[in-house]
């Protein structure tokens, strides 16, 4: 038994494992019930297996530029599908579309109270005694200006 | 060592599917974007497969073009066209897109025929107004026309 031999059953298990994380991403994404969970189902197991049939690949070809290459799909997919899982994550939370009865925790909330707080803190130091400024401290915009909102969240005292 | 390969590209094709069936139920854009990511690291996946069975390396430059580019969709939509109209949720049946067009082509219709009335309504008036221009002077004309009647046979001589 040569180590080629070794290396392509490796490379075997490896690309049935990737495969079967792959169905699992599937599978989560079908049956998931709302829009987070079925996030997390694209994310994590659907990384993780391509990453297993990537590393089956290398083991197959058994070649240092190829390896590179792939190397640097890995990098890629660890550095890309976080910010699109985030990006979606935050839309999802901001529009409404999350089943909120679903959350264990929502800390987003409890920090968008606290902004709101503060916020209105600083108006009102800010329009001084008497002042009667009209601040924006209202109701947020959900979804309508994810970034600019997160302007105030800086100031929060923690 | 063929027969795992061949598992593996059922599998693959089993979750793509899946992947495309929610793509289709929705119920949001962001839920398709999801469903369409998890797609499109299926095609990786798929590529990887076969460039693995067949021991080629000229389509591995397609995987690290795909892994670069593959989070743009939904990133982009993610941040820009997160907010829908309740209506676009789902896709419509063929009944609710025949009377939606139905509706838009009543619309266009009744637009064109306001348009066509305004426009005969306009030449009317715009006839009116010049009737209403040469009327006044209505008496001139008659009165010039003699009097230009008979230097037109000598201008014509001339010629």
């Amino acid at each position: 038994m040569s180590w080629s031999t070794v290396a392509d059953w490796a490379a075997a298990v490896l690309l049935l494992a990737g495969a079967l994380l792959t169905l699992v991403a599937g599978v989560g994404v079908l049956r998931f019930p709302d829009l987070l969970s079925r996030m997390h189902a694209g994310a994590k197991p659907q990384v993780l297996g391509l990453v297993l049939m990537l590393t089956a690949e290398a083991l197959r070809a058994r070649s240092w530029p190829i390896l590179g290459m792939l190397v640097v799909v890995v990098i890629f997919q660890f550095l890309t599908v976080p910010v699109a899982a985030h990006m979606v994550g935050r839309a999802g939370y901001r529009s409404d579309q999350i089943r909120r009865d679903l959350l264990v925790v929502d800390e987003m909330a409890r920090d968008e109270a606290a902004a709101e707080a503060a916020a209105v803190a600083v108006a009102r130091r800010d329009a001084g005694p008497g002042g009667t400024t009209p601040l924006a401290a209202g109701p947020r915009d959900r979804g309508q200006d994810p970034v600019e909102d997160q302007g105030p969240a800086r100031d929060v005292p923690q | 060592m063929t027969v795992v390969y061949l598992i593996c590209a059922g599998l693959l094709c089993l979750a793509a599917v899946l992947a495309v069936v929610r793509a289709e139920r929705g119920p949001s854009m962001l839920n398709r974007a999801v469903s369409l990511d998890v797609f499109a690291t299926v095609v990786v996946g798929g590529i990887a497969l076969e460039a693995a069975w067949s021991r080629r390396l000229d389509t591995l430059p397609i995987l690290v073009a795909m892994s670069m580019v593959g989070f743009i969709s939904s990133t982009v939509i993610a941040r820009f066209a997160s907010v829908e109209p309740e209506s676009e949720r789902r896709i419509r049946t063929l009944e609710e897109v025949a009377a939606e067009d139905a509706r838009r082509r009543a619309e266009e219709e009744a637009a064109d025929e306001a348009k066509r009335h305004a426009a005969s309504l306009e030449a009317a008036s715009s006839i009116a107004g010049a009737l209403a221009v040469v009327d006044p002077t209505g008496a001139e004309p008659a009165a010039v026309e003699p009097a230009a009647e008979p230097e037109r046979p000598g201008s014509e001589e001339d010629r």
